[in-house]
């Protein structure tokens, strides 16, 4: 058991060093931008005057090092600086980012919430079958429409479904524009569109995963010598494969969690949903660097997270990992 | 740069045909693959059909085209018709010319892209397995780092500080998207620098590039043809992603990504314009998957999933 705990142990410590060079990266963004970024950004009536209280409003005047611990540690306490966003006019309207992220990064965890919810016991359970049914009809029909929906881009499918469930059969709403006090019902109806497009997109990538890492599992010499000794196949499933299975579930599982992230820009963006992902766009087209460091540092310490997390199961379920050659 | 004469004849045939087996030396090369395209199954053919096409279409979008790229040629949002075979978009231009020159752009994008990821990916990816030691060390670590982060929220952020333009897309997506090829490419050239004739080439005195180019190279290529299709798709689609959220390719480019964004509102009156441009992203997508497929299932035993 103490090998296990070592191990995990050593897991974590890499994913916290792992998430520290994240956040070293993400703040030199600033070092790297180019010199007339003041002045871009304030257009052609700044004044010099204006330009110099920018750059020493984002920091630019002061040393590295200290620039960063600034940052990071108020990262830490929840404050992470204030948006760019009527900058350099006077009076200083500016909002900090943290209260621009907070409600809408509820939102987001809300309609990933429901969309994992639904996506991945349908998609474990339509990967096993598929394994198990290798080559049927089923399993044939999944998968060229799976790959169909894997090759097409998120913005199709959304769209696709949009016009065909909201406006040619109005049954959801086209756009999912929720306010913090929409009840939860409401909420759940508004979500219902961007939330299926996530789910297809979801399924198809994880359903493929499930399917392969089964069919490898099914393929492997043990197994076959446990159905070469006659052992009932729901034996054989519960007591050899299964052990073996957590880890890769684990590892498809927080994969496509990961994906789930990335999708949740594009889909928002299309049904114009208040969440962290269109923050994050509408900040990269207005160059609003806090917000885009403040919701890039959320994005990546959720992908690092996961993928700890899948790593953590695959070690706790899987003994033989404890004794790498 | 200097091999873009090259680069489209390399695409079709590393793409589309399988290397002549040995064996069959007696036939000509073309015929070969020939006999090979003729076995191929029926998704395979589809699939080399419908990128033909789309390379036809993007070579020659001028010569097909009613209408300029960018030019008005008439009101906003026009229908369907006789003047304007899918009618006009938001600022009255063609939107088959647009469709036709977006062709050319999108793709042509996503390939350079891909090839620049390929030859930086490949050549570190190759570096790393002949020099070992610490370079390989520092470069594994490195690429650790920036794969820690998803791809799309990573070009976000460069992108913010950059700017919006073609060169920065192209670059930041090919530096991004290197990491993987670097990854494949180690990974298998490891398994060939170990081997005896790597050896006698370095005892010959042959140079790292030598060996990198003539001992390695030829060795871990079909791995590599097969991922530069997955990777083109992935391009592709990241490259559309980021030009239909308003930050990859700007107007008046007409590019697949940004036209459906910009017609977007056509939806809500039932008009499927707008998913044409998203209907050829999801086309060409499906077609070189089930290329790469085919590919793979013929060539190596490295990857019988897709």
């Amino acid at each position: 058991m103490n090998a296990i705990v070592a191990t995990v142990l050593k897991r974590l410590g890499l994913g916290v060093v792992t998430l520290f060079v994240v956040s070293i990266i993400i703040s030199l963004a600033i070092e790297m931008l180019p010199g007339d970024f003041a002045k871009s950004m304030l257009g052609q009536a700044a004044t010099p005057e204006t330009v110099a209280a920018l750059r020493k409003d984002i920091g630019l005047d002061r040393p590295l090092a200290v620039r960063y611990f600034d940052w990071i540690s108020g990262v830490v306490r929840g404050d992470f600086g204030y948006s760019l966003a009527g900058a350099g006019s006077l009076g200083g309207s500016r909002r900090p980012v943290a209260d621009l992220i907070k409600p809408r990064l509820a939102n987001t965890l809300f309609l990933a919430a429901v969309t994992a919810i639904i996506a991945v016991p349908l998609a474990l359970i339509l990967g096993m079958l598929g394994a198990l049914y290798r080559n049927s009809l089923f399993d044939r029909i999944v998968n060229v429409v799976t790959l169909t929906s894997i090759s097409s881009p998120e913005f199709f499918v959304a769209y696709i479904l949009m016009l065909f469930l909201a406006i040619k059969l109005p049954i959801f709403h086209s756009l999912a524009n929720v306010s913090p006090d929409t009840p939860f019902f409401e909420r759940l109806g508004r979500i219902a569109l961007p939330s299926l497009t996530l789910v297809l997109v979801i399924i198809a990538h994880m359903m493929r995963m499930t399917r392969a890492a089964i069919i490898n599992l099914l393929g492997s010499p043990y197994i076959e010598m446990a159905r070469l000794k006659g052992i009932s196949p729901a034996r054989i499933i519960y007591h050899h494969a299964l052990p073996n299975a957590w880890a890769p579930i684990a590892n498809v599982i927080a994969i496509n969690l990961a994906y789930l992230i990335v999708g949740v820009v594009v889909v928002e963006v299309v049904f114009t949903y208040p969440g962290i992902g269109q923050l994050m766009v509408d900040a990269v087209s207005k160059r609003d660097l806090p917000v885009v460091q403040g919701c890039a540092l959320i994005f990546a310490g959720t992908y690092i997270l996961l993928n700890l997390i899948a790593d953590i199961v695959s070690i706790v379920t899987n003994p033989r990992l404890l004794h790498p050659r | 740069m200097t091999t873009s004469l090259n680069r489209d004849a390399n695409l079709v045939e590393d793409v589309g045909f399988a290397e002549p087996p040995p064996k069959l030396a007696h036939y000509t090369w073309l015929q070969s693959a020939w006999r090979e395209l003729r076995r191929a199954p029926l998704t395979a053919r589809f699939g080399l059909i419908v990128i033909l096409l789309y390379i036809l279409t993007a070579l020659f979008a001028p010569l097909i085209a009613p209408y300029p790229e960018t030019e008005i040629v008439g009101g906003a949002y026009e229908g369907w018709g006789k003047q304007f075979i899918l009618g006009t978009d938001q600022l009255g231009r063609d939107m088959l010319s647009r469709l036709i020159y977006g062709a050319r752009n999108t793709i042509g994008i996503a390939f350079v892209t891909t090839m620049l990821a390929f030859l930086l990916g490949g050549a570190l990816g190759i570096l790393a397995s002949v020099l070992r030691g610490w370079v390989d060390e520092v470069l594994g670590r490195f690429v650790d780092v920036l794969m820690a982060i998803p791809q799309l929220i990573f070009a976000l952020v460069l992108l913010s500080i950059v700017g919006t333009s073609v060169v920065n897309l192209v670059l930041i997506i090919a530096v991004l998207d290197s990491t993987r090829v670097f990854r494949l490419s180690r990974a298998v050239a490891v398994n060939v620098a170990v081997m005896d004739f790597v050896e006698a080439a370095r005892l010959q005195g042959e140079k790292l590039g030598w060996i990198m180019s003539r001992e390695i190279l030829p060795n871990i290529l079909p791995p590599l043809v097969a991922e530069f299709g997955l990777r083109f798709c992935f391009v592709f689609l990241t490259v559309s992603a980021l030009s239909f959220l308003g930050v990859g390719m700007q107007p008046p480019t007409a590019d697949w990504g940004s036209m459906v964004r910009e017609n977007a509102t056509l939806i809500t009156y039932g008009d499927i314009t707008p998913l044409l441009p998203a209907g050829a992203i999801a086309l060409l997508t499906v077609a070189v998957n089930f290329v790469v497929d085919w590919f793979l299932h013929k060539t190596s035993g490295l990857r019988n999933e897709p």
